[in-house]
């Protein structure tokens, strides 16, 4: 257990991480645009095509990925303490899966790409009612039956998936298969799921004891006086939700949610008050590294960004799990 | 609300009935300040569903529960857990932690909203490892230690909730007779310092030798409450556990022996 000293140092660290990450996102690309031209055109109102570069394109597609890695890796974190399974990522019930089956559908009518956000985001919300609705069931569901019927139902979405895949024109199919992977470059609206990040971690911390509390199992949290039930419901609503964003904005960007929580817990414990901002500031560092990264290797050609976020997060992950011998 | 006059836990009419069975019929008791009550009966008879009734984790069937004289529902819930803590019968380990930080989640109820454990929760914490023979392990990784010291670490977790009230599910479980009599010993000398305890055990003669009162569930819905002597006898002993048992006096110790 960390002193609120230590853990506020460890947020700061990682805040500084942040800025970083975004200096470099936004100097680098095919353009490249020095540290004071950055600074001249976000705060010094500078006109002129490089300010535009910075403005109009790399600052939205550098908040939307670390905003979108923060959700993910913040629901990944939830899911993990919901689910009792340290294998949960947020997409295991079928969130991700809801939304692809509306974005496709959406890519493959060629529909606007307001559409394809707004199909995206209905179809999270329909797979998170059906889950949760079927999982209800008797009103005594168990974690084993959640996790069954999300899994389930991501089947069921993988399966839609892969017929639209086949049935889809070809000069869709692509475009088709980059929202699957993740891609950022057409997130030019970051702004309303950052405020959905800052208030979800926002209405969080005040619970984030009770997490710790629900880790040692249902009875001892109820006899600790944690309202187990109304806790894992809103738990699930929330990890949901910030899934759903996250997927909505970028696509379904793989390994974030399940590595960055891990990442941080081998490195800074199991504490989810110094965990929950740690995980929303490390996943959105990783994924707007990535995507640096997605857009510049091999520019002017761009890769889908969970290419490198699993490129990345595996050797990484595997490092650090070795380092910690049980 | 530790009024040595009122009892901390009350049963009346009690009767539970868990998918179509019923565990046990009406019964009322009354559990003192300074009084150990110990559950005794045989494999699925119901005495964890019994003890967490009585820890207000589930309702009754019929009749009512009552704590410091009132019902669970006129607590608040943090306010509860100061009064009563429970150990339960099995610890999860799905996730590493240190020992200090596992046993400083018992700390929960006494901090507010915002509140951080402070250096006095953690003299608390470390107070209640040294009780349980844990003082060096603090900085372990529970998944690391053994099912002993796990079950150790979830009792040191109790006494750090500090609770008037202890409600004990099996906490020989998993302790070799060293630790078994240990923790006993350590859980009735709270019941002597004037806290109540009730607790799950599956040895009768380790019943005999810490209980004041007994609550014996026959598995078929009989109960037997009351004083040790009246309800530890080799015949209700017997009945109940389905096996001859037999009543020794050993150097001033009442022992049973299945025949």
């Amino acid at each position: 257990m960390r002193s609120r000293r230590q853990a506020l140092l460890v947020i700061a660290l990682l805040a500084l991480a942040g800025l970083a990450v975004f200096a470099w996102a936004l100097s680098a690309g095919s353009l490249p645009i020095s540290r004071s031209e950055v600074w001249g055109a976000l705060f010094g109102g500078e006109q002129g095509m490089a300010a535009g570069v910075v403005r109009e394109l790399r600052l939205p597609r550098a908040v939307a990925t670390f905003v979108c890695g923060g959700l993910l890796a913040m629901a990944g974190a939830l899911m993990q303490v919901l689910l009792r399974n340290p294998l949960a990522d947020p997409y295991v019930l079928g969130i991700s899966g809801g939304a692809a089956v509306g974005a496709l559908a959406a890519i493959m009518f060629g529909l606007a790409p307001l559409v394809v956000d707004g199909a995206a985001f209905a179809g999270a919300l329909a797979a998170m009612l059906l889950v949760f609705g079927l999982a209800h069931g008797d009103g005594s569901w168990t974690q084993t039956r959640l996790l069954l019927t999300g899994v389930i139902v991501a089947a069921g979405c993988g399966a839609a998936i892969t017929l639209m895949l086949a049935l889809a024109p070809d000069t869709r199919v692509q475009s088709m298969l980059f929202w699957l992977m993740g891609d950022a470059s057409g997130a030019t609206r970051p702004w309303p799921a950052l405020a959905v990040l800052l208030i979800g971690l926002a209405a969080l911390m005040p619970f984030a004891r009770d997490l710790n509390v629900l880790a040692r199992g249902e009875h001892t949290a109820l006899a600790l006086g944690i309202e187990v039930r109304r806790l894992r419901g809103a738990l699930y609503v929330l990890a949901s939700l910030l899934t759903a964003v996250a997927v909505t904005l970028v696509g379904s960007v793989g390994f974030v949610g399940l590595i960055v929580p891990h990442l941080v817990r081998l490195a800074l414990g199991n504490d989810q008050r110094v965990l929950l901002p740690a995980a929303a500031l490390a996943g959105g560092v990783l994924l707007t590294a990535a995507d640096t990264l997605a857009r510049t290797v091999m520019a002017p050609m761009q890769l889908p960004v969970g290419v490198l976020t699993a490129l990345i997060g595996v050797p990484v992950f595997l490092f650090l799990l070795s380092r910690h011998p049980r | 609300m530790s009024d040595a006059a009122l009892p901390m836990l009350e049963a009346d009419r009690l009767a539970l009935r868990v998918g179509g069975r019923w565990l046990c019929c009406e019964f009322s008791l009354q559990l003192m300040p300074g009084q150990c009550l110990v559950l005794l009966g045989p494999n699925g008879a119901g005495k964890t569903t019994l003890l967490n009734t009585l820890a207000g984790l589930r309702e009754p069937t019929v009749g009512s529960v009552l704590l410091g004289g009132l019902p669970y529902a006129a607590w608040r819930a943090t306010d509860a857990a100061r009064y009563r803590g429970l150990l339960a019968q099995q610890q999860p380990d799905h996730f590493s932690s240190t020992v200090l930080e596992t046993v400083l989640v018992g700390r929960h109820p006494h901090l507010g909203r915002w509140g951080w454990e402070g250096p006095a929760d953690e003299r608390i914490a470390r107070a209640a490892l040294a009780d349980v023979g844990l003082a060096d392990m603090a900085a372990r990784d529970i998944l690391t230690l053994s099912g002993g010291e796990r079950q150790r670490v979830a009792v040191a977790a109790l006494l750090a909730q500090a609770p008037q009230l202890y409600l004990l599910d099996e906490p020989t479980n998993h302790l070799d007779l060293h630790y078994q009599i240990a923790v006993l010993d350590l859980i009735r000398a709270l019941a002597d310092a004037g806290h109540g305890v009730v607790m799950v055990l599956h040895d009768i003669n380790l019943a005999a030798r810490y209980a004041d009162q007994v609550i014996l569930l026959d598995g078929r819905g009989g109960v037997r409450a009351g004083a040790r002597d009246a309800v530890l006898q080799a015949a209700l002993l017997s009945e109940a556990f389905a096996h001859p048992l037999r009543r020794y006096e050993l150097d001033g110790r009442t022992t049973f022996l299945p025949d």
